[in-house]
């Protein structure tokens, strides 16, 4: 009876999980030769040099660039950076490894500790990190047809090795983690981290243990999950599968499985049968890695203000509620959105070429909270409809123009959805508010004397209406204010044409 | 000299480099012809000396030609149309290179090795490429996959290695000068044992870019020539930083040649150490008296002789074995027959790999691989590969300490003169202790420079002389005062 997971068996069992991520590094060229790291782009095997290929006599070089947002990198995650470090030699053989070995670090990598604070199900967490190191992708072997083929494309360009200790608890932590990562590594701009390309690739390690026991189990290894969802499923499949196997009192093998995405289950890796004693030795072709504290330091100045950070200041500075701050440095180019619209002029005035609506004060300044909620709201949904980010919004739609629109909904000139409609266009075209609000006669209705005059009309022209709702059918009053609403191409100020209709029944009535 | 393997007076091909350069910027010699005298030397010796894996000519008159061009419209230069060749793990764009290997068999690189780049900048004109023991592995030539190379002096013998096919062709004249490589005295064993200078500078000093690995952190490209003055004139060319080679100096070069022509005679206020370690047992007796003779004639020119230690150099073969080893197992792990030269298909990939590295590599590479990959294995690792790099730290102590007190250190390049073909091939041990005075010199990465000093036996001997890192310029100088001194064969004829 294998197939039964009883329930039981997963509430008895612990599940540990210590995860180790691949990241491509943002640079113009690979680890250690001039070639373009464009490898996704290009033909396969275009983007090649005696240095990747590994011929005879090739010697590396680093790039500096890569070592620079490596070195970003560790800061961000808070790993304490070592300015006396080196590169080794990893020896293994298979067809996606040109040298017949990797340069990367092992024993004095460039960055230890740090970690990485991730909400899980609402609740704070930290994940400790183990280290992070540099070292350069494989090449890309691609299987068909009953071939395997190799793209040496990919071979040397600049990863990145982020290692957790194992102190994930669950599949959604485990995904928690890797989506706090991808967010931070994009946020400080030293890879696109995107999963589905590979530039970040994830292996788990996972083992299960009763709970309260000390000792960790027998660990299995997943590699290369290519999704968050991958990572999520991957682990709850073996959660299951490790608990079945130790409630039937079997031994969980130490072994390395990978993630059947269409059956959706985990299976033992072929082709591991040598087993692996990587054999590092610090690379003779590369002197030892020495970061001057004044590089260093300017590496540090290099970084954003970190999303953790930002949020905080969100809340504290501007007041916004916790979830607002979040949907706001969902990117970089949002949050810096955001406070480029309220460091502009245009946020306390309607228009900042327009004479102040009338005598007296001007309209109220847009507080912070009502720009994060045409950003977070209006301006998403604009942008989701579109296909589009902030990031590229941003030369039609500058942060003076949005900041004029809230101001102009904010000092009741047009109506919320009116400037919804705006937003739209002002996107597509580039367009300023207030031009497509005095081209289009926009402007809410609400003085007095016009609505008067406007309900008095349709009063007159609807005795019916009246009569029902002198009679009693109030339904009738909706009917007469709509027909006001009609009337001013529904810029009428809701509240002020209901009122203006009450009034002219009356005085239709007094009269 | 007598006995000597040369070609007769009035050949341009007995010449050396300097003074064929000479004689071209006189008008009394063409490159062309100097080209041709080698390639008829080429044609009549080889084919019993097997010093060439691959001729170039008619790439090599199309050089010459080209080098006669530049200097009838005024260009000069000391390598300008001087022929030479190139131990065969240098990388030339279009011709095959093969490591004295069957592995890289038909493999022709995309790229110039940047030594050879410089060289040929410099005007110089490209004979051919040079046996070598099978991927610098050796200490006799007899590793190469193509047969060894024999001894100008007595073909029963060995040149010595692993540059082999390198100081057989400057000895016998069939090339003005040869650019081999140095791990654990590639360069300068062979030089001595066939009679001629051979210099591996300071690691660092020239680009390893292009030369086909052994141990990366011990090959070192140096020259082999017909006497110090030539030497000098390629270290010349050849040095200086590379950016593409991280473990090249970026350190200004100092002008070798000059060093060289101003020596004299004198080498008054100038300390020789003399290591009591190189005069040890297993010393031969003839080797040993030449070298002390040499001694005296340095003390004659007004040296002092300093008695100095190298206490771990007793070490230098065990460490050298477990460092070169380990460096090349990684090195050489490149050659599984997917991307290019030899390969053996198979279905299943990991007998592919066996296959083709099984019958494309020999014996003695095999054995490296297999010590080197044991001596950074799991379990072994600290004990082999991390001890031997923490007395490798001490040899070099040995040397700081001592070039303290000390100018130079001289002593026997070899401790034998060349031995004879299959005589130690069975026996790996002997073999490796051919290198028992030059290995040391490769841990610690300082420059040192083998000059003939006699024969015993009718073979040559080698003096060696080792200096302090970048220090050629002095190793040179005293070599030059040496060979001044000691009248022989080279300085005559320059």
């Amino acid at each position: 009876m294998q197939a039964a997971h009883p329930p039981s068996d997963l509430d008895a069992f612990e599940l540990v999980v210590g995860l180790e991520t691949h990241v491509q590094l943002v640079t113009a060229s690979k680890m250690f030769c001039a070639c373009a790291a464009d490898a996704d782009l290009a033909a396969p095997n275009t983007r090649t040099c005696p240095v990747c290929l590994g011929l005879p006599g090739a010697l590396p070089v680093p790039n500096a660039h890569a070592v620079a947002l490596a070195v970003r990198a560790a800061l961000a995650l808070g790993c304490t950076v070592h300015a006396h470090t080196r590169f080794e030699r990893k020896s293994y053989h298979y067809p996606d490894l040109p040298k017949g070995y990797q340069i990367s670090q092992y024993t004095r990598p460039l960055g230890t500790g740090g970690g990485l604070d991730v909400d899980v199900e609402g609740r704070a967490g930290h994940v400790r990190l183990e280290r992070l190191h540099i070292e350069e992708d494989t090449a890309r072997l691609v299987h068909a047809a009953g071939e395997t083929r190799v793209d040496f494309n990919r071979a040397g360009i600049p990863l990145v090795e982020i290692v957790t200790r194992p102190d994930l608890r669950s599949p959604d932590a485990a995904a928690a983690y890797v989506e706090t990562l991808r967010h931070l590594l994009r946020w400080i701009g030293v890879s696109t981290a995107a999963m589905a390309s590979g530039a970040l690739r994830v292996d788990v390690n996972c083992s299960l243990r009763r709970f309260g026991d000390p000792a960790l189990g027998t660990k299995v290894e997943i590699k290369n999950l290519n999704s968050i969802a991958a990572v999520r499923a991957a682990l709850a499949y073996e959660r299951r599968r490790q608990a079945a196997c130790l409630a039937r009192g079997e031994a969980v093998a130490h072994e390395t499985r990978g993630w059947d995405e269409a059956a959706g289950r985990t299976t033992p890796q072929r082709g591991k049968e040598h087993a692996h004693d990587y054999r590092y030795f610090p690379e003779p072709d590369l002197p030892p890695l020495v970061l001057p504290e004044a590089w260093l330091t300017e590496q540090r100045a290099a970084l954003p203000e970190l999303p953790a950070a930002r949020r905080g200041r969100l809340v504290a500075a501007h007041g916004l509620r916790p979830e607002d701050a979040r949907l706001l440095t969902r990117d970089r180019a949002t949050a810096d959105y955001f406070e480029a619209v309220l460091a502009t002029d245009g946020a306390t005035r309607a228009d900042p070429e327009a004479t102040p609506p009338g005598p007296g004060a001007g309209p109220a300044p847009a507080p912070a909270t009502s720009v994060a909620a045409w950003i977070t709201g209006p301006l998403f949904a604009a942008l989701y409809a579109r296909g589009l980010d902030v990031a590229a919004v941003r030369n039609h739609l500058p942060p003076a123009h949005l900041a004029a629109l809230v101001a102009l909904v904010a000092s009741g000139v047009v109506t919320a959805n009116v400037g919804k409609r705006v937003l739209g266009e002002m996107i597509d075209t580039g367009s300023r508010a207030r031009d497509i609000v005095d081209r289009d006669g926009l402007a809410q209705v609400d003085d007095a004397a016009d609505l008067r005059r406007i309900a008095e009309g349709v009063v007159a022209a609807n005795p019916k209406a009246v009569a029902d709702y002198r009679a009693g059918k109030t339904a009738s009053l909706g009917f007469l204010i709509g027909g006001v609403m009609k009337a001013t191409h529904a810029q009428a100020n809701p509240d002020a044409a209901r009122r203006a209709v009450v009034e002219a029944l009356e005085r239709s009535a007094g009269g | 000299m007598t006995g000597g393997p040369h070609a007769p007076p009035g050949d341009p091909a007995a010449l050396t480099a300097a003074g064929a350069a000479r004689a071209m910027r006189d008008g009394t010699l063409t490159s062309a012809a100097l080209t041709d005298a080698y390639l008829a030397r080429i044609a009549a010796h080889d084919p019993h000396l097997n010093a060439y894996l691959t001729v170039t000519a008619d790439d090599a008159r199309a050089q010459a030609a080209e080098a006669d061009r530049r200097r009838a419209a005024g260009e000069d230069g000391p390598l300008l149309g001087v022929p030479f060749a190139l131990k065969d793990l240098f990388t030339t764009a279009g011709i095959r290179t093969t490591a004295g290997s069957r592995m890289l068999e038909g493999y022709v690189p995309p790229d110039d090795a940047e030594p050879y780049r410089r060289l040929r900048a410099a005007g110089a004109v490209l004979l051919g490429k040079l046996n070598m023991d099978e991927f610098a592995m050796g200490s006799s030539n007899e590793s190469s996959a193509f047969g060894p190379a024999r001894n100008p002096w007595d073909p029963g013998r060995s040149p010595g290695g692993s540059s082999g096919g390198a100081a057989a062709a400057v000895a016998a004249d069939l090339c003005a000068f040869a650019l081999g490589t140095d791990t654990g005295g590639s360069i300068r064993q062979p030089a001595a044992l066939c009679g001629v200078v051979g210099l591996k500078p300071t690691y660092g000093r020239v680009s390893r870019r292009g030369m086909v690995a052994f141990a990366s952190s011990l090959d070192q490209a140096g020259p082999l020539a017909k006497d110090v003055r030539d030497a000098a004139l390629v270290l010349d060319a050849i040095a200086g930083h590379d950016p593409a080679d991280a473990t090249s100096a970026d350190r200004p070069v100092p002008d070798h040649a000059a060093a060289v022509a101003a020596a004299g005679a004198d080498l008054g206020g100038l300390r020789i150490g003399v290591p009591a370690e190189y005069f040890a047992d297993g010393l031969d007796p003839a080797v040993r008296a030449a070298v002390e003779a040499a001694v005296m004639d340095l003390e004659a020119a007004g040296a002092r002789r300093v008695a100095i230690s190298l206490p771990h150099s007793v070490y230098a073969v065990a460490v050298y074995y477990l460092v070169a080893t380990a460096e090349a197992s990684a090195n050489l792990a490149r050659y599984d027959g997917l991307r290019y030269g030899r390969a053996v298909p198979d279905d299943d990939l990991w007998a592919r790999y066996a296959r083709t590295r099984g019958e494309g590599f020999g014996l003695e590479v095999k054995r490296r691989i297999v010590l080197g990959t044991f001596a950074l294995s799991a379990g072994y690792h600290d004990a082999y590969y991390g001890r031997a790099t923490r007395v490798r730290r001490r040899i070099r102590a040995d040397f700081d300490a001592a070039l303290a007190r000390c100018d130079v250190i001289v002593g026997p390049t070899s401790p034998t003169t060349a031995f004879r073909l299959g005589e130690r091939t069975g026996d790996p041990l002997a073999m490796y202790l051919s290198d028992i005075y030059t290995i040391a010199l490769n841990l610690a990465g300082y420059p040192g420079l083998s000059v003939p000093c006699g024969l015993a036996g009718g073979l040559p001997v080698g003096l060696q002389i080792m200096g302090r890192p970048w220090g050629e310029p002095t190793v040179l100088r005293v070599a030059r005062v040496y060979e001044r001194v000691a009248g022989l064969r080279a300085a005559e004829r320059a």
